[in-house]
């Protein structure tokens, strides 16, 4: 019932995007599990892991794209955001791998007994706790959203400046974490897992899992992103994208709704985080950098922007792209792709991938 | 704190300035409730300034900005609780949401609540179709209803502003400069919908258009860099030998 | 073998000092030879004797016996007795120095001698007699004709605190007319005082006193030694010096915060005007500015491998010559992305940032793909390395020249903006476009000149950071988020505000770093812009207006 009504919700890409979600998360299980590898339909584990990165990206893209798309909010720190929910499950991992380390500390992780840490900082408490860790995973970045934005969004700093200082932070941050005595392991970050919720993490069943625990995370989040953004919630969003003043005099605190908006988004790109992280097997400062930020701005400007589909698309092309161009002799050539696209992108297709497709499809039909 | 006053506005000694620029000088503003009041004034006169004031965009220096009979001092709140209070405003430039439909556009402007949380969980939805179609009714777009607002000509965006502040359905309405970019025909209805609305609101237009401010056929207030050179009925104002020498030049 | 050298007369620090005295001591050995005295020679010639037994009492004799002598052979003698280049011959009664060329002389004589003859035994050292020879030279030393020397050898009296050495202080200070060594002995003389318990009670406290008025660190270390056995007014004296001095050194490191605050600020101030420009007048958000920066800094290398390979001679003109190259280089690639993109995208500053952002991509892959990943040498011209001391701070010219770089660049853009054409019609074009337009002002070829004058101010500043900084495709990477920060934090639109803004930038931060080392202090600097963003969205010296909240 309530899925039918929330499926009425989506409009046509949307639910030619949910049916392409559905077909990937029975055919991939069956091409890696049950067809046998030298088949040529068999997709090895290797490209699963790759599938279930892309597709937090495209987690992340969406909840780029809610504020971006549909508020105007350019935010260049939705990495730091992700990066938090990255670290959140890498702690988790690390105290699970508990006694096996190389030092085979009981509970300091091997880089904090390294370090010369003598106990367990009070900012790893009760990460062997899985149910405590998602807690966090939605916790930190909720709350340095709400922080930041409230800050922000009350003393109204828009457009460019907010760009600039969302990158700042995501640069504070990067250099915070690079510090050794921050306890987040320093430059080498977090890694060498051993097992989630008991199951290796290198397992092929366990990484099928996280792939489909991927794809149905996105399809919830795309639907209720979709169900944001139609609601009268949404409509404000796009009018203060529009027209901010005239939004606030006709009575409403636009500094909620950017607040409220920007706080579901980080929480968003947090989860994408905390599932990137068991599937790449690391998590390190650089998740920090500022051009990963802006890297999946440019996901969503491809995809096209304030269409969620598109900004999952846009995640999934470029990188596609990017692994078709860095595992190879073209390696060198892809920030020159990559930077071409953004130019590209905003001067010659506004709208995006999707946008131009839509255009394209729109002038077809008036002519027939 | 607040001064005995019965008007529905009340400005006095009201400074403004930027930089060191003086905006508004002691102005003086008093408007009953169910009023009409036309404010004319040169370029840089301070009537945009004026509204700012009103509306809480731009905090004076000095002097009392008072709505609703002395009760409120509207200096102590911001943009969204003044409208909250029942002030609309129309800005200079038209301004409306146009990635959204007409109804949408009114949607928003609807009284209702206006939180985050009820705006997501569906109170602000149900709002009947019927008052929409109304609003738009008025200000001659019922037929546009589902057409997005940036498909608007320029006058019909001034209209669906007007109809967004009626949507709102404020004690006072602000409309500053309806007619700039209209036709004659078209400010002549404009003219028509402003007495129209006056019926039940009470409004303060900025207007340049002499032709324009005679139609509404009110009181009309004469603001010479930042202060109130005279006001009374549009020919004694046009009478006014300062009001001609400020107009025409020396 | 250096190291000896440096430690024979108690230093230990700079390269170049050790190089001029290599050289002093070759020129005293020539005056010495020219102007022996034949009494002197008679004690000097007694004094090498005694070098021949190679014993330790013998060796020490000869020491003092050398010192006594005052004759300028026996800085040499010491110097290489110090530096293990003394040698005897049993057989033939001769002491042999040989010098740094590696040349070997008869120490009485002053012949070459071809080569070492069989026999010739290095004479042995001990702790206790490397001390007393250090202290010898440095009294002997301060006899010297150079007044750099004599400065030397009267810091070394003051580390080796050889009270043998006061008498030839006192003579030296009668006629000493050289300012710095004037102080340099007084200090020494109190610290041979302070130092010996026998010396009279008043004297040893004005010494203290002496000593906590100059207030560097050794004589900190002095005072903190001498306390440990002082008594009564002694003490008394000794802790009020300790704190005279802990004073003065805390002035004098603030004022070296204080330097290396002007000297970020004035390397965040030149990487950010170009932004001022670009960002600030134009509102165009330029995210390859710091591309061009780092481009200014590669044409600053391709010039000097140029001229490394061509003119070696004038490599002092390196930066020079790369000036007004780099900014025309920069300063064209910064009107084709103005031409080419960015006037595409007027009014939609989100958009400009990404294709900017996709610009500067480009262009360091451009460059890493023609010069490499790694970092590139860029060599310091002679006026620009060194540094000199200023009451008591070391300040290099390296960094010196490019604050006074910095300034000229501001102030030249000033007078540009202010007093010529170009800058009256950019103004007229960023406040009013279209009636600067109706006017007859071409508005596209003003735009595209403003951007070219940012990127070409951003390609200087290239020229000058290659100079401090490693000249690698990231460079630009790291000026951006500063130099953004230092234009809005100064308000935009506003190049007096960008002065104060990255004055102030580059002062805190250093000031901070000290306390929470220079990470942290970063992100501390970071955090304190963000929340005062907040408080004041325009920057510190906001123009109010609605141009500006356009
Ligand atoms: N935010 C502001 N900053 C600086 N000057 C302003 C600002 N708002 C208005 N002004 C100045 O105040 C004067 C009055 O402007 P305004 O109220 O818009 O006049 P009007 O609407 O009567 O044409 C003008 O000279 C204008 O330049
Ligand atoms: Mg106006």
């Amino acid at each position: 019932m309530i899925l039918a009504r929330l499926l009425e919700m989506a409009d046509y890409r949307g639910r030619i995007f949910l049916a392409l979600l559905a077909a990937l998360a029975v055919l991939v299980p069956i091409a890696n599990l049950l067809v046998p590898p030298d088949s040529f339909l068999h997709i090895g584990t290797g490209t699963v892991v790759l599938l279930g990165k892309y597709l937090t990206y495209a987690i992340l893209a969406l909840a780029l794209d809610l504020v971006w798309g549909y508020c105007g909010i350019l935010s260049l720190g939705h990495g730091a955001f992700f990066a938090l929910g990255g670290y959140a499950m890498g702690m988790y991992l690390m105290r699970q791998i508990g006694p096996r380390g190389v030092y085979g500390h009981p509970i300091l992780p091997d880089f904090m007994v390294f370090l010369n840490f003598t106990e367990l900082p009070v900012t790893w408490w009760g990460f062997d706790n899985f149910l405590y860790a998602m807690l966090m995973v939605v916790l930190a970045p909720g709350l340095l959203a709400f922080v930041f934005g409230w800050l922000a969004f009350r003393s109204r700093v828009t457009g460019v400046y907010l760009s600039i200082i969302t990158q700042a932070l995501t640069f504070a941050l990067l250099l915070a974490f690079f510090r050794n005595d921050m306890g987040f392991g320093g430059n080498n970050g977090l890694t060498d897992f051993k097992d989630i919720l008991g199951f290796n993490v290198q397992a092929q069943s366990t990484r099928v899992v996280l792939f489909l625990a991927t794809l149905l995370t996105l399809a919830a989040a795309y639907i209720f992103a979709r169900f944001m953004v139609t609601s009268s919630f949404g409509k404000v969003l796009i009018a203060i994208r529009d027209a901010e003043s005239r939004v606030r005099f006709l009575g409403y605190r636009v500094e909620h709704y950017k607040l409220a908006v920007f706080v579901v988004s980080a929480v968003l790109a947090g989860i994408a985080g905390a599932l990137y992280v068991p599937q790449v097997g690391i998590i390190n400062p650089s998740e920090f950098s500022p051009t990963n930020s802006i890297e999946a701005v440019v996901w969503v400007a491809i995809g096209g922007r304030g269409t969620l589909v598109g900004a999952a698309l846009g995640a999934f092309v470029v990188n596609v792209l990017k692994s078709f161009f860095t595992t190879g002799s073209l390696a060198a050539y892809w920030l020159f792709v990559l930077g071409g696209l953004f130019v590209l992108v905003t001067i010659a297709l506004p709208k995006g991938i999707l946008g131009a497709l839509e255009k394209l499809a729109a002038k077809r039909g008036t002519r027939s | 704190m607040e001064k005995r006053t019965n008007a529905l506005l009340y400005l006095d000694g009201v400074n403004v300035s930027f930089d060191g620029f003086k905006a508004l000088r002691s102005l003086t503003l008093i408007l009953a409730a169910g009023d009409m009041r036309a404010i004319i004034g040169p370029n840089g006169a301070g009537k945009t300034t004026m509204m700012d004031v009103i509306t809480g965009k731009t905090k004076p220096d000095s002097g009392d900005v008072l709505f609703a009979d002395g009760s409120v001092d509207l200096t102590r709140h911001d943009e969204a609780e003044i409208a909250e209070l029942g002030i609309g405003r129309k800005f200079q430039k038209p301004t409306v949401f146009e990635s959204h439909t007409l109804v949408d556009n009114i949607l928003l402007a609807l009284a209702g609540r206006r939180d985050p949380f009820s705006a997501l969980f569906g109170t602000r939805a149900r709002i009947s179709p019927q008052r929409i179609r109304e609003v738009l009714d008025k200000v001659r777009l019922a037929d546009k209803a589902e057409r997005l607002a940036g498909e608007l000509s320029h006058g019909q965006k001034q209209w669906l502003e007007i109809a967004m502040l009626l949507a709102q359905n404020p004690k006072l309405l602000l409309v500053d400069e309806p007619v700039a970019g209209m036709t004659d025909a078209e400010t002549e209805t404009t003219a028509e919908l402003l007495r129209e609305i006056n019926r039940d609101h009470t409004v303060v237009v900025v207007e340049h258009d002499m032709h324009f401010v005679r139609a509404l056929d009110c009181r009309v207030t004469c603001l010479h860099e930042g202060s109130v050179l005279a006001e009374g009925t549009i020919d004694a104002v046009a009478a006014n030998e300062r009001v001609v020498e400020v107009y025409l030049g020396r | 073998m250096q190291r000896s050298m440096a430690a024979s007369v108690g230093m230990h620090q700079s390269l170049m000092k050790k190089a001029s005295m290599a050289g002093f001591l070759a020129m005293l050995v020539l005056f010495a030879a020219l102007l022996s005295i034949p009494a002197r020679a008679q004690s000097y010639d007694a004094a090498i004797d005694r070098f021949l037994s190679d014993s330790f009492p013998d060796t020490e004799a000869g020491i003092s016996a050398l010192q006594a002598a005052g004759d300028a052979r026996g800085v040499a003698v010491l110097d290489a007795l110090l530096d293990r280049r003394l040698f005897v011959v049993a057989a033939s009664r001769t002491v042999l120095v040989r010098d740094r060329a590696g040349q070997t002389n008869d120490a009485r004589t002053g012949q070459t001698v071809a080569e070492a003859p069989a026999g010739a035994v290095m004479v042995r050292l001990n702790n206790r007699l490397r001390g007393l020879a250090q202290a010898a030279l440095g009294a002997m030393t301060l006899l010297s004709p150079d007044p750099e020397r004599r400065r030397l050898a009267a810091e070394a009296v003051f580390r080796s605190r050889d009270a043998s050495a006061l008498p030839a202080i006192d003579k030296t200070l009668e006629t000493e007319s050289v300012p710095r060594v004037r102080a340099a002995l007084r200090e020494a003389r109190a610290a041979i005082l302070l130092a010996d318990a026998q010396a009279p009670m008043a004297e040893r406290i004005a010494a203290a006193a002496f000593i906590g008025e100059i207030g560097d660190q050794d004589g900190i270390g002095l005072l903190r030694q001498t306390l440990t056995n002082a008594q009564g007014q002694l003490r008394e004296a000794v802790e009020a010096a300790i704190k005279r001095a802990e004073f003065t050194q805390q002035l004098r490191r603030a004022g070296q915060t204080f330097w290396f605050g002007l000297s970020l600020g004035s390397v965040l101030l030149l990487a950010a005007i170009g932004l001022a420009i670009t960002f600030g007048v134009m509102g165009v958000i330029n995210m390859a500015h710091g591309e061009m920066v780092m481009i200014g800094a590669y044409v600053t290398f391709v010039v000097q491998d140029l001229i490394r390979a061509n003119a070696p001679h004038l490599f002092d003109w390196s930066l020079p010559i790369a000036l007004p190259l780099a900014f025309v280089i920069t300063g064209l690639i910064g009107i084709v992305i103005e031409r080419g993109i960015i006037r595409f995208l007027y009014g939609r500053p989100l958009e400009t940032l990404l294709a900017t952002f996709g610009v500067s991509l480009v262009l360091q892959q451009a460059v890493r793909t023609a010069f490499g990943p790694t970092n590139r040498e860029v060599g310091a011209p002679s006026y620009m390395s060194g540094s000199f001391d200023f009451i008591g701070m070391q300040i290099t010219y390296g960094r010196l020249w490019i604050l006074v770089f910095t300034f000229a660049v501001f102030f030249l853009l000033l007078a540009v903006l202010k007093a010529t054409a170009l800058g009256l019609h950019m103004r007229a074009v960023t406040q009013n476009r279209r009636m600067a337009a109706s006017m007859g002002i071409r508005t596209g070829f003003v735009d595209a000149m403003t951007f070219g004058l940012g990127s070409g101010i951003a390609g200087l500043a290239g020229v000058a950071l290659s100079q401090i900084d490693n000249v690698s495709p990231n460079l630009g990477q790291s000026y951006i988020i500063d130099s953004f920060m230092v234009v809005v934090f100064g308000g935009v639109g506003n190049l007096w505000g960008t002065l104060v803004a990255a004055f102030t930038l580059g002062i805190a931060n250093k000031v901070l770093e000290p306390f929470v080392g220079a990470v942290l202090g970063k992100i501390l600097i970071l955090v304190l812009l963000i929340l005062f963003i907040q408080k004041r969205p325009r920057g510190l010296f906001a123009l109010k207006g609605r141009a500006v909240e356009q």
